[in-house]
């Protein structure tokens, strides 16, 4: 996208920049598209001026998984309504998956998604290329051609990778590249055709369980296949206690494994399933909206995902944002897709966690959980050879800055949001903590109503 | 003036429910499962059968209670004693049958399930009883329509109605059930039988007591994994021996063993479970003395209950077929005439 030449200064916020370690009360000032200085009263020379006094500001979001439909499922989301949801989320790079139709297994997918997001695309769109050829688990996928054509990670996410031999080739050869393999673990002859966690509420609904060993015994053959490979296994959307536990062990013994969490498993349960925020006949919801892969679990499993992420054994939080049209999830339980629409709640559904010692005892500090959402991404994927700067608010950074208000309540209304999937289990619920602006490269994408702007 | 009065005279036996029925205070809309059922409306339902199970004595066995109300059926399992009890019991009362069954009908055409139930709702019904694989669908119906909706099984999940007429049958020959103790045999993990009697009947008093293969037992009654919250299953006593848990038992419930489950890796033989599950003269000698025997079914004789049992003087395997129709009356009649 074209750099914009106005020059912008935010003014007067709280500046956090977790990964160089900066946490000041000063200006941003963005010139030519990056960030030209950061201290106090840098944005006096701005053309135009964002007011942040109260506010924080920080490096725009980095979502380093999502799903945005295009090509094959227009109707679901494309490039352009995803990243504009996106910029409503505050992120200004995301990552996406590579199951759409055709599944980005060619270098004319990777191109036709970075032309279509340099056009029609709100913020910076990396893709993510295929593991397997069509994400069918048979051959490999050209990951030489893939990368050169400017993926930024390998993943057949929504399938694992079941055969243990193929996935062993698969790190050994994406290693070459530079490039992390990102799997979606699930053992899927455990899982089989669970709908969610397997439970008390699993077996109070009647729903078939998807056991948490299905998550773990795949997290535990893979990180010692990429131990063996000398390869970076990158794990994705853990939810289970003891994959954080392999995780925090595998990284302890030198293993080249990271992980992301979604802000769904980091503050939803399972029971969010049975019990919506709105009143349900019967009392029970069946909410297709808290229907995701991996399932929302347990409360332990809850904490200990917390735990992994503020000690670092979990290097980020993803979205894996996966919007729906209402027919998916309009039906029964059973037929429901997977997946929930998060960019526009995740930052929201993340800052309920932060500040003080967490209702449920884990202690997430305001910075922590920024740097999750900002250089810990970049860090986890290594998007810096990509995108110098990315993740940071380091002069000559790309110009991406997000100024929230971490107190500002608001209810969730699925109806207002920029995505086309509407799929929440938030609807109705209050959260704490609004975007106000999201600046990329140099250019508001979005502001907020009646948010002070002097030009 | 002539033709006035015999009609009058032979309409006189028809219209009169049994005294004692006429003016239920009920405010429930939908029976989705029995979790959220009061003891109190368990004993109205229960004594509302007893009415109900006088008219169905009568020579004719008719009453115009519900005339000008629309029950309508929708099954997208096939069943033949739950679907022909309703449809009984709508007619026993006066009411119009509208039976669609999911072969026939535009499921067949990708017609989405709220849409099937809001047709029903269009053409008039005022009752939808409704019978699904998939667990949780007759609750997505009760959100998207005004009628009332009868779940008349759905997937693992519940059959409230049929647990109404269990606890009907068992009071019929115990009485109060408080303190007595119900043996549950069988697959309770895929069993929505199962689970709606664990609620009617705790809820009435009785003590449960599942007995099947580990890999039959669900996880969330296991011990430690029951979950605290208001919203979890009541506590029930769960025993892997069948020898050990019918010892003194009031009432035994079979239930029955899909055969598909061995197939599935959950069971290693039909004759192991039949070995070690199924209740025969001898097991049943454990129990208490006349303690009756009871089957949803269909029976799959000789594999979950011996011939013996399941024709023996103790089985009462027919008296439910019987009760489930005043039951599903009674109900009938409290969801379109109460409030």
């Amino acid at each position: 996208m074209m750099a914009n030449k106005e020059s912008i200064g935010i003014r007067g916020g709280r500046i956090l920049d977790p990964g160089r370690g900066v946490d000041l009360v000063g200006d941003v000032l963005i010139r030519e598209g990056r960030i030209a200085a950061v201290g106090p009263d840098v944005a006096a020379e701005a053309e135009r001026v964002i007011d942040a006094r109260g506010l924080i500001v920080c490096p725009g979001l980095v979502d380093i998984h999502c799903h945005l439909r295009e090509p094959g499922f227009e109707h679901k989301e494309t490039i352009e309504t995803g990243t504009q949801a996106a910029a409503r989320g505050g992120f200004t790079t995301v990552c996406c998956m590579a199951n759409t139709e055709p599944p980005i297994d060619s270098r004319a997918s990777v191109e036709h998604i970075l032309r279509t997001a340099g056009a029609q695309g709100a913020v910076r769109v990396l893709p993510i290329g295929c593991i397997t050829r069509g994400r069918q688990g048979k051959e490999l996928a050209e990951m030489g051609e893939l990368a050169e054509a400017g993926v930024v990670g390998l993943s057949d996410d929504g399938s694992p990778v079941a055969d243990a031999s193929l996935m062993r080739h698969a790190l050994e050869y994406a290693s070459a590249f530079d490039l992390a393999i990102i799997e979606h673990c699930e053992e899927q002859s455990i899982s089989h055709e669970g709908v969610m966690h397997e439970g008390w509420v699993s077996n109070r609904l009647g729903l078939r369980g998807i056991p948490s060993a299905a998550e773990d015994a795949a997290v535990a053959r893979n990180i010692d296949l990429a131990e063996f490979a000398t390869a970076h296994l990158h794990v994705a959307h853990v939810s289970t206690r003891e994959s954080v536990e392999l995780i925090r062990r595998a990284k302890e013994r030198g293993v080249h494994v990271t992980a992301e969490v979604t802000p769904h498993h980091l503050t939803l349960t399972d029971e969010a399933v049975m019990l919506a925020a709105t009143e349900s006949p019967g009392g029970l919801a069946y909410d297709t909206n808290a229907k995701v892969s991996p399932p929302l679990r347990p409360r332990a499993d809850v904490d200990a995902c917390i735990a992994g992420l503020a000690d670092g054994t979990i290097d980020a939080i993803a979205t894996d944002h996966a919007p729906h049209a209402i027919e998916d999830k309009l039906c029964e339980f059973d037929f429901a897709a997977f997946g929930i629409s998060g960019f526009e709640t995740a930052l929201a559904s993340c800052l309920t966690l932060a500040g003080d010692v967490g209702a449920h005892g884990a202690p997430l500090q305001l910075p922590v959980l920024i740097e999750r959402l900002t250089s810990g991404p970049v860090r986890a994927l290594g998007l810096e050879r990509f995108v110098p700067g990315l993740g940071s608010l380091a002069e000559g950074a790309p110009g991406d800055v997000l100024v929230f208000d971490p107190e500002a309540e608001w209810v969730v209304d699925p109806e207002r949001f920029v995505s086309k999937g509407k799929n929440t289990p938030l609807a109705g619920r209050t959260l704490k903590g609004r975007v106000v602006a999201t600046v990329y490269g140099g250019r508001p994408v979005f502001v907020e109503e009646g948010v002070a702007q002097q030009a | 003036m002539v033709e006035r009065a015999t009609r009058a005279k032979i309409a006189e036996p028809e219209a009169r429910l049994p005294e004692g029925v006429e003016l239920p205070t009920w405010e429930r809309r939908h029976v989705l499962d029995l979790d959220d059922f009061s003891r109190r409306e368990i004993e109205q339902v229960i004594e509302t059968a007893d009415a109900m199970k006088e008219v169905l004595g009568r020579e004719i066995r008719r009453v115009p209670t519900l005339r000008g109300t629309i029950v309508a059926t929708l099954f997208y399992e096939t069943s033949t004693r739950t679907r022909s009890s309703f449809e009984l019991a709508a007619k026993a009362l006066g009411a119009d049958v509208v039976s669609v069954a999911a072969a026939a009908s535009s499921v067949q055409k990708g017609e989405s399930l709220v849409d099937s139930a809001r047709t029903l709702q269009a053409i008039g019904a005022n009752i939808l009883v409704i019978r699904h694989r998939q667990s949780g669908a007759p609750y997505l119906v009760a959100g998207h329509v005004d009628m009332s909706v009868i779940n008349a099984g759905d997937g693992w999940h519940a059959h409230p109605t049929q647990g109404l007429l269990d606890a009907y049958t068992i009071q019929h020959h115990l009485g109060d059930l408080r303190g007595k103790k119900v043996v549950i045999v069988g697959d309770i993990l895929h069993g929505r039988v199962a689970r709606s009697n664990i609620w009617g009947l705790t809820t009435m008093g009785a003590q449960v007591v599942l007995c099947g293969p580990s890999t039959l037992l669900p996880w969330g009654l296991r011990p430690g994994y029951r979950g605290n919250e208001d919203k979890a299953l009541p506590p029930v006593e769960v025993d892997t021996n069948l020898d050990r848990a019918i010892e003194g038992a009031d009432v035994v419930m079979v239930l029955r063993l899909q055969l598909e489950r061995q197939q599935a890796g959950l069971l290693p033989s039909m004759r192991e479970y039949i070995r070690l599950y199924q209740v025969n003269e001898e097991r049943l000698a454990r129990a208490r003395p006349n303690a009756p025997v009871m089957h949803p079914g269909p029976i799959n004789e000789g594999i979950e209950v011996s011939p013996a049992v399941a024709h023996g003087a103790r089985s009462v395997i027919e008296e439910q077929v019987a009760n489930g129709v005043a039951v599903r009356m009674a109900l009938l009649y409290l969801l379109a005439k109460g409030r």
